[in-house]
């Protein structure tokens, strides 16, 4: 079962800023934001056709300024948020705004490929998340499998909730929750949790991580010193409402249960510097990705805290195929957690890394010197969680 | 004979005629066979093959004239004496021979005479026996009347015998001479049994009998009361068995009788143990210890830490005393009994009469029981006693109070061949060796925890003087004095541990001392040698001090450092030392010392090995990953407070690198105490300043003049990436060897790739970049010597300078020559 080469994408600009197009549930798209302070800033909308093994792109201008943060709204394909930097006047401002895809983005694509570059199409600004009081925008998080009407966004120490309206052209702060201590408190990351009617959000600041009721915006659990140094990134586990993955400086990905704060559930101690990105797989939870400055993307299994310890569970398509995979499952060795594989095609330092939201066995990561690099989960692995 | 055979004197010739004589008759002398084998040699005179022709003839040809007349004189000198020989013979033999002939005849005459005489003989002793049957036969009537008179006065006497009986038994009573009179009455016994059927043999029989019993009662009143002897009971007893009294009765009361003394003593003993240890009193002496100890063993302990000063909680008697108090009491007092017991109710009863109803067997079994039972209790005490030794301090006592214990038992042993009291003996000395071996590790681990905290402290004082003193001039140098110790540090720290390990195991030793009683037992020559001292304790211990060690890494590293970064340092070396040579010389030691049997699975001295240096490993990890962070905070917080677009024209290096190097510098000095300096990558022959301007200058202006032409921008990338290509990849947070170059090359990795990832994170102003290319230049210019490979230096220095240029609005480099000259400045 040889595994399929990976897809190398190169762009022309540094890049940070990765995302999935969260509601194309058909074709395999990402969304890249690229960082160049001299040219006009670009998103490639990244097309992969899996049969052929080939990619496609298309790009859109982005002139507001250098991205930093890229997320794509759940419910409309052509919707998406930038966390972007703009320069004026020898200063430099963190904004973040929703942008609307011009709807014949890819008309031209097809007929003149190499065209494309030469008359890309702009963005359409639908509106700015930013008021006076709030700016430095860290990143914009959509309402997990809502309907693209309400967004939160991270700037300094405050935790935004927007509501959009009137087709998102306008957004309105609903509520805010500010992060309250000495220093000066800077939210670095956060994600909202697709559990409990999504109203549970997660943010990362320093070593601290900490958990909000939307509802009430007040702090319901807190992880201090969840790791030695900065936290970079966090992710729920889709299927395991209590579990929580994050990363940072300290090189390590810590598994936490909020209910029980104290100590770490597991520790992964793979890579070799900062770790900036953490990834649960949407449909198989054991699967988990992890980017870090170390130039390497790790793709591990872990099985043993995810929601099928055992293997996998029979659903309803299974059942109909007779009980003698079932069984042979269960005489099956239980299952260990282990690194599934490593991906050294990066030669600088990975920011990022997404699953596909379209198939859930393929995967982009994205390096500073603006290498794309588009990965399967290894076959034999496929399979076995699959039969 | 010889041919010139002139032998004079005489007795030699009469021999030499007897051995002819013997000759001629075929006898040999003693009947041997010749010495010589006969000559077959014609020539030879004396042979029997001798032939006169061919002697002639020989003679003849072989000798001169002179010659042959010698030969002649000489041959008729030989001829003469043996014919004068021949005629003596003749004539001894004539002599002889006549002498046998007359004493033949004389014979003949006295057998004649002697014939006479025994028929007389005969005749005469006929008549004899004529005369005895005549008297024999008068005789007769009168012998058996007085064979009949004599039966009839020892029959007389035994009646007057029984009829004086019992008043005799009364005056024995009187007089207390109890064993005259049960042999009296049991000599009596019988008859007045068989007889009793007579009214007065009956009466006799009623009135001994109530005297008897009499007797019995007083008898058994005196074992009863038990103030008297050993002895005086032994006879009670003894005249007891033979009034046919129970001996299961007596028995009982006999081993009752002594337990109840037995219990005397063990009351004693427990009195010594008891009121110690849940009362106040306890309680008051524990506070007196103490009380003590910070008065007088805090001194003590600063001159002498090598020692474990423990104090042990002794109850007022120590082991010894209550051992020997146990032994000489209780077990010689049981002894005592258990001889007199046997004495009485075994050996005694197997010679009688009353070993055919199975005492011997219910006596023995009552015995056994009676001791198993008081022992049991005995060893609770001791075992009591024994378990309240929790001090370390003397072990020769334990052992000499041990080896008393076990000494004393071996006498039950003896008297009592079939008992489980030795073995049980044996086995609570056996769990107080093991309980004293764990004692011992744990008192190890307490002294090597304690040790660390010294050290930990001296690590920390001269620190803390330097930050006080850091004002005053004698700041730098009481800095470089501070580390200075460390190699003291370790040094002391890891004679200390041998020493203190070399102690415990003498003090163990003491358990198999050639004149401890136990120390042949197979236990202590194999196991408590091979498990306990070697693995239990020695192997223990040494996992144990890995193991802190490697807690050390854990506990700290979430909670950021609070273990202070030389002593992971001291611990990683002294674990590597461990290592190389400390394990196995412990080992060896151990083994030397016991003469380990390796009949059990033991851990081979590869895996302790192995463990210490996994351990070494992973704490010189931890401090390469700690100190680097230490920096890489400086540089992150240096980077990320600035504002760097608006930032002013550098006119020097930034303070904070300046505060790198001379971190860095320390740390290359701390490391360079305890590690050797490694293998580093051959320099260019030429000083490194110069070759990072070459570098800087001929590579990094190009990739500057690219990325500001707008037309290409791809070419930065193309650029970066085939240098990418071609140098290796750096892991940051990867393991380093045991040198100092490597630990050094470890740190400044991770310190250089934190600016890095801080640099992509910022937007630049001009003379933001150029500052950052000015404190790279500073950062090369002295860094390059720590590092195994300067070329790693250079390469991130330059992805620095990369990055920043990149992140610039206006990217404008400076000048190399200004860039030395601000460097040189300072």
């Amino acid at each position: 079962m040889e595994d399929d080469a990976p897809v190398i994408y190169g762009l022309e600009f540094q890049a940070r800023a990765l995302t999935a197009q969260t509601a194309e549930t058909d074709a395999i798209r990402f969304l890249v934001g690229t960082q160049s302070l001299k040219f006009d800033n670009q998103i490639h909308i990244i097309d992969f056709d899996d049969e052929n093994n080939i990619i496609n792109k298309n790009v859109l201008l982005h002139q507001a300024g250098e991205i930093w943060h890229i997320a794509a709204s759940p419910a409309d394909k052509a919707v998406l948020s930038t966390c972007y930097n703009k320069t004026s006047d020898s200063r430099v401002v963190s904004c973040a705004a929703v942008w609307r895809m011009p709807s014949d983005w890819d008309s031209g694509n097809h007929e003149s490929p190499d065209d494309s570059a030469h008359n890309p199409q702009t963005l359409e600004l639908l509106c700015h998340l930013d008021d006076s009081a709030h700016r430095n925008a860290a990143c914009v998080l959509w309402e997990p499998m809502g309907d693209g009407k309400r967004v939160i966004s991270l700037a300094d120490n405050h935790a935004l909730l927007w509501d959009l309206q009137e087709s998102s052209t306008q957004a309105t702060v609903s509520s805010t929750a500010t992060l309250e201590g000495k220093g000066q408190l800077k939210f670095t990351s956060g994600k909202w949790s697709p559990h409990h009617n999504c109203s549970q959000l997660a943010t990362a600041n320093d070593t601290t991580i900490r958990g909000w009721d939307l509802r009430t915006m007040s702090q319901i659990y807190c992880i201090e010193n969840a790791h030695g140094q900065l936290v970079r990134d966090l992710d729920f586990n889709p299927n395991r409402q209590y579990y929580l993955a994050s990363c940072g400086d300290d090189c390590k990905v810590k598994f936490w249960d909020v209910r029980n704060v104290q100590e770490p559930v597991k520790t992964l101690e793979e890579h070799s510097h900062w770790v900036w990105s953490v990834r649960y797989n949407h449909s198989h939870d054991q699967l988990v990705l992890t980017a870090s400055s170390d130039s390497r993307l790790i793709l591990s299994n872990m099985v043993s805290i995810s929601s099928e310890p055992f293997g996998h569970l029979v659903d309803d398509e299974e059942l109909s195929e007779g009980e003698d995979n079932h069984q042979e499952d269960k005489s099956k060795e239980p299952l260990k957690d282990s690194v599934v594989s490593t991906y050294e095609e990066h030669e600088d330092s990975v920011y990022a890394a997404e699953w596909s939201s379209a198939d859930p066995w393929l995967f982009a990561s994205l390096s500073y010197d603006g290498r794309l690099v588009i990965n399967r989960v290894p076959r034999a692995l496929k399979y076995r969680i699959l039969l | 004979m010889d041919a010139d055979g002139s032998v004079s004197d005489e007795s030699g010739r009469r021999r030499r005629v007897h051995g002819m004589l013997k000759l001629y008759y075929g006898l040999n002398e003693e009947g041997k066979t010749p010495e010589q084998p006969q000559s077959l040699d014609p020539c030879d005179i004396n042979g029997p093959h001798f032939d006169p022709e061919l002697y002639l003839n020989k003679l003849r040809r072989e000798c001169s004239l002179s010659e042959l007349m010698d030969h002649e004189t000489c041959m008729v000198k030989q001829i003469r004496s043996l014919d004068s020989d021949m005629q003596t013979l003749v004539y001894e033999n004539y002599n002889k021979f006549i002498s046998a002939t007359d004493t033949i005849r004389k014979m003949k005459n006295d057998f004649k005479k002697m014939e006479d005489e025994m028929d007389c003989l005969s005749a005469n002793m006929a008549a004899i026996t004529d005369f005895s049957a005549s008297i024999s036969g008068t005789l007769q009537d009168q012998h058996a009347q007085i064979t009949k008179l004599s039966g009839v006065h020892t029959l007389l006497r035994k009646l007057q015998f029984l009829f004086e009986l019992p008043a005799r038994l009364n005056k024995c009573l009187e007089l207390q001479a109890y064993a005259q009179a049960v042999s009296s009455h049991r000599r009596a016994r019988c008859v007045l049994q068989q007889y009793s059927h007579l009214p007065s043999f009956k009466g006799i029989q009623d009135d001994c009998n109530t005297i008897m019993e009499k007797l019995a009662q007083e008898l058994r009143q005196k074992f009863r009361d038990g103030g008297t002897s050993a002895k005086d009971l032994s006879e009670c007893v003894e005249l007891l068995l033979q009034l046919d009294e129970p001996a299961e009765e007596l028995c009982d009361k006999f081993l009752s009788h002594a337990g109840s003394r037995l219990e005397l003593d063990l009351q004693g003993l427990e009195a010594e143990i008891k009121p110690y240890p849940p009362t106040p009193a306890l309680k008051d002496a524990a506070t007196r210890r103490s009380s003590s100890s910070t008065a007088v063993g805090s001194p003590s302990d600063n001159n002498s830490p090598k020692t474990i000063s423990l104090p042990s909680p002794t109850p007022n008697t120590d082991i010894l005393e209550f051992i020997d108090r146990g032994c000489n009491e209780f077990v010689s007092s049981l002894c005592l009994v258990i001889t007199s017991y046997q004495e009485l109710f075994i050996n005694h009863a197997q010679t009688g009469e009353l070993a055919s109803k199975n005492i011997p067997q219910m006596a023995n079994g009552k015995l056994q029981a009676f001791v198993d039972d008081l022992a049991a209790r005995y060893f609770l005490l001791v075992e009591r006693r024994i378990q309240e030794e929790k001090g370390v301090g003397d072990n020769s006592l334990l052992v000499r109070a041990l080896d008393r214990f076990h000494r004393r038992l071996q006498a039950v042993a003896k008297l009592l061949p079939g008992s489980a009291v030795p073995t049980r003996g044996t086995e609570i000395v056996v769990r107080a060796a093991t309980e004293r071996v764990k004692q011992y590790l744990s008192a190890l681990q307490s002294f090597y925890m304690d040790s660390l905290t010294d050290v930990r402290q001296a690590l920390a004082t001269p620190r803390l003087s330097v930050a006080g003193g850091g004002t005053h001039l004698g700041g730098p140098a009481a800095g470089r004095d501070a580390p200075s110790s460390l190699p003291e540090l370790l040094s002391s720290l890891s004679a200390s541990i041998l020493n203190q390990i070399k102690s415990v195991l003498a003090s163990v030793h003491l358990f198999t001392a050639k004149d401890i009683t136990f120390s042949n037992k197979p236990y202590f020559k194999g196991e408590f040698c091979s498990q306990g001292v070697r693995e239990n304790l020695v192997v223990n211990f040494i996992r144990f001090v890995c193991q802190s060690s490697r807690q050390f890494c854990e506990s700290a590293g979430d909670k950021g450092g609070s273990t202070p970064p030389a002593l992971l340092l001291l611990l990683s070396r002294l674990c590597l030392d461990f290592e190389t040579s400390t394990i196995s010389y412990i080992l060896t030691l151990t083994d030397e010392q016991f003469l380990v049997q390796h009949q059990n699975p033991i851990t081979p001295v590869t895996t302790l090995c192995g463990e210490a240096r996994e351990a070494a490993q992973k704490l010189l990890n931890h401090y390469v990953k700690v100190q680097g962070l230490i920096i890489s905070q400086m540089l992150r917080k240096s980077v990320e407070t600035r504002d760097w677009v608006n930032t002013i024209e550098p006119r020097n290096v930034r303070a904070v690198m300046k505060r790198v190097v001379e971190d860095t510098t320390s740390i290359d000095v701390q490391v360079g105490l305890l590690y050797e300096e490694g293998v580093r990558k051959a320099h260019s022959s030429d000083s490194s300043k110069r070759t990072f301007s070459v570098y800087s200058s001929s590579r990094q202006q190009p990739r500057y003049a690219a990325s500001y032409t707008p037309s290409a921008p791809m070419d930065t990338n193309l650029l970066s990436n085939i240098h990418k290509l071609f140098s290796e990849r750096i892991d940051i947070f990867s393991s380093v060897e045991f040198n100092k170059v490597s630990v050094m090359t470890g740190i400044i990795k991770i310190s250089l790739k934190t600016f890095l990832e801080c640099v992509r994170l910022r937007t630049f102003g001009r003379y933001g970049l150029q500052q950052i290319q000015v404190d790279c230049h500073y950062l090369q210019m002295y860094l390059w010597r720590f590092v195994s490979d300067e070329n790693l230096v250079h390469f991130l220095l330059d992805e620095i300078v990369g990055s920043s240029a990149h992140r610039c609005l206006d990217p404008s480099p400076m000048e190399q020559s200004v860039i030395e000259v601000i460097c040189e400045r300072g």
